[in-house]
């Protein structure tokens, strides 16, 4: 026997009290593994927007649209790579339950302003030379059971009317964190219909992507783009595609700070379930500590059998909460309407916060009851009624 | 030579700032080998004592030494580690752990040692058969009638083979033929191997067992 049985020992003393603290753990730390998991993919895309990339929307807010024209001049100043364009185009495909981004882009130049998505080469060929071509993220293509040569019909909402596009090209995320579920296509197959049903609508995009050579330039570029076309009718705010990101889901910023703050609440929880039996514990065992010091167990072995046993029920109730995030998750995402989450995985982040997390509250947990035993003087220790 | 050496004890307990002197100015000397009886009425501060010369507290003023070390000069850990090897201590109420059995209760000490695993189990079995409850290792303490629970805990005090065995009241919670059965053994610890026992008790039995005895009163010796 080694001082690990009595802790062993010492854990099944009330069965039912260490169930139930081992439970009320394993419940914390899956709820706190998922709401981390909700949160991480509310950022995936924040995680992917490049800081090589700087967007140009309008100075009050991105629904409104810039004129073509400014690509001319921007794509002209110092440090700039490339300009591509991308316009919010919604529409209703099969139901009003199907969400996943529909944009008209600039096929000459969006997917080299866009690396991380891969597209076949020949795939791209042949999307450029179809008006009505499509290309669609692998997640949309597999949801949809879409292949190269299948007809999207798009019932419109911003343009109304009935659209259709066909399948030319299937891209794939270049990494974890690139969204799998844009459908894209020919922004002047939109601009062709515009004018001829809503001419004032023509000639205008939603926002410019603008690939620069140096990310340090971001500052001088932003502004020098913004100052040229003040006092003009479209003023224009341009920030990096982190920043655009940030801003656009800051919408849902009380959202996602209520998940992260009940996130370390749950924390909190699960301290003061373990700190709540291990205080009881100790003060069952007041008595029966000093009968152990009385033998000859020092300090450090009091301490040891306290955090063992603190350490012993945080770690069981985190690992076994661990390993029911993912079928939570998974759940989770099952029960949510398609395409609300793109990116929808238990990060490694996740798990290292939820075990550390775990491992935290089971030393903390101890401090306390370890600090009242050992304050406790041993003829005062033995004094007590156990 | 004695093993044991008291000298100009004093102990007082505070009660917020009030002095409770305890003991005062107590010297005696017990020599190796000897049986010692402690008596005196309740509250005179017996417990006490054999509290200060076990190690488990210290004392307000002088100084006791235990096989030539000052125990009054070592700091906690020192005595944590000097208690495992010098002294076996009964309490009135056997104390022994209840989610573990008699064997692994007489093993608690030897874990402090560097003994193996085999060599804890004959140390173990040993002591075990000293008291006469080698048929009893597997049992656990509420499995036990009170005086082999007594027996347990006089296992484990021996187990370590200490300098110096103390019981407080050792007989105070058993029946006549259990405490009958405790004192032969404890007489038969200090006849066959030479144990130096120190023992308080209330019971005239016990006394004629001992050597010598020593009346407290009031924390003083008489
Ligand atoms: N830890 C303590 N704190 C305060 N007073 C104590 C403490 N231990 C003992 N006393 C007091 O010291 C006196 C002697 O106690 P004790 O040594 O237990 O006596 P005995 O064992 O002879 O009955 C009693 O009055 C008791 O209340
Ligand atoms: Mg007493």
């Amino acid at each position: 026997m080694r001082i690990l049985k009595l802790i062993l020992k010492n854990l099944l003393r009330h069965k039912l009290r260490t169930l139930l603290t081992i439970l009320g753990i394993t419940i914390a730390v899956a709820a706190f593994g998922l709401l981390r998991t909700v949160v991480t993919a509310w950022y995936a895309g924040v995680e992917a927007s490049s800081v090589n990339r700087l967007i140009t929307r309008h100075s009050v807010s991105f629904i409104f649209p810039l004129p073509l024209a400014y690509r001319d001049r921007i794509i002209k100043l110092d440090g700039v790579e490339r300009v591509t364009f991308a316009n919010w185009f919604s529409g209703v495909y099969k139901d009003k339950k199907q969400f996943f981004a529909r944009m008209a882009v600039d096929a000459e130049t969006f997917f080299d302003v866009y690396p991380d998505l891969l597209v076949p080469k020949d795939q791209l060929e042949a999307f450029k030379r179809d008006r009505s071509g499509c290309i669609i993220g692998n997640q949309i293509a597999e949801r949809y059971n879409l292949k190269i040569g299948d007809v999207m019909p798009i019932e419109g909402d911003i343009y109304p009317g009935r659209w259709e596009f066909t399948v030319r090209g299937i891209y794939t995320p270049r990494d974890k964190i690139t969204d799998p579920s844009n459908m894209l296509f020919q922004w002047q197959y939109l601009d062709e219909r515009v004018r001829e049903e809503w001419p004032g609508r023509a000639g205008v995009i939603g926002w410019y992507i603008i690939q620069i050579n140096d990310p340090e330039k971001t500052a001088i570029i932003s502004t020098q783009i913004d100052q040229y076309f003040k006092n003009s009718p479209a003023e224009t705010k341009t920030e990096t595609e982190r920043a655009f990101t940030l801003s656009f889901m800051a919408m849902f910023s009380a959202v996602i700070t209520s998940m992260n703050v009940i996130s370390f609440v749950i924390i909190g929880i699960i301290l003061l379930v373990l700190g709540n039996t291990m205080i009881m514990a100790a003060r069952e065992r007041i008595h029966e500590y000093a009968v152990l010091r009385t033998l000859g167990f020092s300090t450090s072995h009091l301490i040891t059998l306290i955090a063992g046993e603190s350490l012993t029920i945080a770690i069981l109730g985190g690992v076994i909460g661990i390993a029911l995030t993912f079928p939570m998750a998974q759940g989770f995402e099952a029960a949510m309407p398609k395409g609300w989450f793109p990116i929808f995985n238990v990060e490694n982040i996740t798990l290292i916060l939820a075990s550390s997390a775990a491992i935290l509250v089971g030393v903390l947990a101890s401090v306390f009851p370890i600090q009242r035993t050992l304050n406790t003087k041993i003829v005062d220790g033995l004094r007590q009624i156990g | 030579m004695a093993i044991v050496s008291v000298k100009n004890i004093s102990k007082s307990y505070w009660r917020d700032s009030l002095e409770i002197p305890v003991l005062r100015n107590i010297s005696f000397e017990v020599p190796e080998g000897e049986f010692l009886g402690l008596m005196g009425p309740s509250g005179s501060g017996k417990t006490t004592l054999l509290n200060l010369i076990a190690g488990i507290d210290q004392p307000t003023r002088g100084t006791i030494t235990v096989a030539n070390t000052d125990v009054t000069r070592l700091n906690e850990s020192q005595l944590a580690k000097w208690r495992a090897q010098n002294i076996g201590f009964v309490f009135q109420f056997y104390n022994l752990l209840p989610v573990l059995t008699a064997f692994e209760n007489v093993e608690l000490p030897l874990l402090l040692s560097k003994l193996s695993k085999k060599e804890r189990r004959e140390h173990v079995e040993f002591s075990l058969k000293v008291v006469g409850l080698e048929d009893r290792m597997r049992h656990y303490p509420k499995q036990l009638s009170g005086g082999q629970e007594q027996r347990v805990a006089i296992a484990r005090a021996i187990v370590t083979d200490p300098t110096i065995l103390i019981a407080d009241e050792p007989t105070g919670d058993l029946d006549k033929t259990s405490a009958l059965e405790i004192l032969d053994l404890l007489e038969q610890l200090n006849k066959e191997f030479k144990k130096t026992i120190i023992i308080v008790t209330h019971d005239p039995r016990a006394a004629e067992k001992a050597h010598i005895i020593k009346q407290l009163d009031k924390g003083e010796l008489t």
